[in-house]
């Protein structure tokens, strides 16, 4: 299950999309996912799924890749489309079945939504899968500099994403270590009840919060020794660079706008 | 006479909620260019003394200068500019992502410009052999090569003296030869200072001089042969001596016509195949 997820996963490919500046990469998601609710009609919609397109043609992520990620979502797409069939009562009468009715409008809105769904999803995955999680880290940081003026400690947050980045690895590998350790004691992780598997995982947690605990304390002191000491006077390693394709993409995303506010009924 | 870069003078300290003193009136100094091992039992003070060197802790009474500045709060943060220290778990002191970002983040710190970090960055990898690895996640290294972007990491902020505060002490015994191997072409090369502090005593046998702590005191200071003639006083001390030492005893007592006292295996070698040829 968890391997069919693509969301928050990144692709290494040499891609535009891939080459493109964070911080534009996460204006556009964001501006994308606010403009796909102007979409209320055929037009505007098949727009938007062209675009879609053409946002996956160019990250070069294969489609057949996309679409066994979009599996876990499925159902979450179609029972929003069968609420909306089922539900909304709206024009002509398409369908009747004993009680069952479906309506032009229903099936309208059914589509609609769950085509608004499909970009939504497909969009925010495409932005994790080509670009890795440190960089979006530093987008944010750049992006939310601003609300240093307000005291928000913005380089402390994003240097606690960036080590709770660095540290996921290692604590996965310690959590096996402890869980064989644990079974090689005798606990049982995979059978019997519920209760008692979920009472399993207590003997796994413990030694696990303690070592990170103790690992939090160690590299405080590592850095502290290697003279941290916070945000200011500081100088960054990994730059960000603004280029071209990022300037036209955003010009890109407001002619969008103006063409499906037009467009729209 | 070589020049005092450190030195310590009645040094005493306690940890808060500590009936006894972790280091208790401890006097010593650290000469320009040398290899210091500092060894002792657990408990002996021996890393407490490396906390206190970079200012991580303060003592209680007494003075450590530090290249003619005496350290306290106010100069700490100069002080951990000429300091770099190695500490035990590889993995817990990898700050950045990647190999590139662990050796930057000290430079960051001190907020040298990007352009000079690169090359820094790349010039600190070169020395301990590890270029290739420059966009490596730390959790495809192995300890010994992330104990090597340690170094690099304190090697990039060009330090004049390295604590390995039981740096090597969680390696394999590869592990350990590379980093060790690392610790001293840098030395050769850079003019540096090094600190050892160490359980291991065929790599405090290589040292220039050793320093061994007994319950918060200096017991005993000198060179590698002299320290390993006390044998019995050491093993009382919960330290042992080194293998090379043990049999060329063993051998003698057994009518062997060798010296007693070799300080590594490749003396010890040496000397048997004279000793060879000669019979």
């Amino acid at each position: 299950m968890l391997d069919k997820m693509i969301f928050g996963r990144y692709v290494p490919a040499n891609s535009v999309m891939h080459r493109m500046d964070p911080r534009a990469k996460l204006l556009l998601v964001f501006f994308f996912v606010c403009i796909v609710f102007l979409a209320n009609n055929l037009v505007t919609y098949s727009l938007l799924g062209l675009v879609t397109l053409g946002i996956i043609l160019l990250s070069k992520i294969k489609i057949r890749f996309l679409i066994s990620g979009l599996k876990p979502v499925l159902l979450l797409i179609i029972f929003t489309f069968l609420v909306h069939i089922l539900f909304t009562k709206e024009g002509k009468v398409l369908y009747q079945l004993g009680w069952l009715e479906i309506y032009e409008g229903g099936l309208r809105q059914g589509v609609f939504i769950s085509l608004r769904f499909t970009f939504l999803i497909l969009v925010t995955s495409l932005l994790t899968l080509t670009t890795t999680p440190i960089s979006i880290t530093d987008g944010m940081e750049e992006l939310l500099n601003p609300l240093k003026k307000w005291k928000v400690p913005v380089h402390e947050l994003a240097l606690m994403m960036s080590i709770a980045l660095r540290f996921i690895p290692t604590l996965m590998e310690e959590t096996d270590k402890i869980m064989k350790a644990q079974i090689a004691r005798g606990v049982d992780f995979s059978s019997g009840p519920i209760k008692n598997r979920i009472k399993a995982i207590v003997p796994l947690l413990v030694p696990l919060f303690v070592s990170a605990f103790k690992r939090a304390e160690e590299l405080a002191t590592a850095m502290e020794a290697r003279g941290y000491q916070g945000g200011e006077g500081r100088t960054k390693y990994r730059q960000l660079h603004w280029g071209m394709i990022d300037s036209l993409c955003m010009v890109g995303l407001v002619i969008l706008t103006g063409v499906l506010v037009l467009l729209r009924s | 006479m070589r020049k005092k870069l450190v030195s310590l003078e009645n040094i005493k300290f306690k940890y808060e909620g500590q009936k006894n003193f972790a280091l208790n009136d401890v006097s010593f100094d650290i000469y320009e260019g040398e290899w210091l091992a500092i060894v002792g039992h657990n408990g002996s003070g021996k890393s407490t003394l490396a906390k206190l060197l970079n200012g991580l802790q303060f003592a209680q009474t007494g003075t450590i200068t530090v290249n003619d500045k005496v350290l306290t709060e106010e100069t700490v943060w100069d002080v951990r500019r000429q300091i770099g220290m190695v500490f035990q778990n590889p993995d817990n002191q990898f700050v950045g992502t990647t190999v590139q970002d662990d050796v930057a983040f000290g430079l960051e710190n001190v907020g040298v410009p990007q352009e000079v970090m690169v090359e820094r960055v790349q010039n600190a990898l070169s020395k301990v052999k590890m270029s290739k690895f420059l966009n490596q996640e730390p959790h495809h290294l192995s300890g010994g090569q992330k104990q090597r972007i340690a170094i690099a990491g304190v090697v990039a902020l060009q330090p004049n003296i390295i604590i390995l505060d039981e740096a090597t002490s969680m390696l394999d015994p590869r592990g350990r030869e590379e980093v060790l191997e690392t610790v001293r072409e840098l030395m050769q090369e850079k003019a540096l200072t090094v600190i050892s502090i160490t359980h291991d005593l065929e790599e405090a046998a290589k040292a220039d001089r050793i320093i061994v702590m007994n319950k918060g005191q200096l017991y005993r200071e000198g060179t590698p042969r002299d320290i390993f003639k006390m044998e019995k006083e050491l093993i009382e001390l919960g330290l042992d001596i080194p293998f090379s030492i043990k049999l060329s005893k063993a051998l003698q007592k057994n009518g062997v016509a060798i010296d007693y006292g070799h300080l590594t295996e490749e003396e010890l070698v040496k000397d048997l195949c004279e000793l060879h040829s000669k019979m």
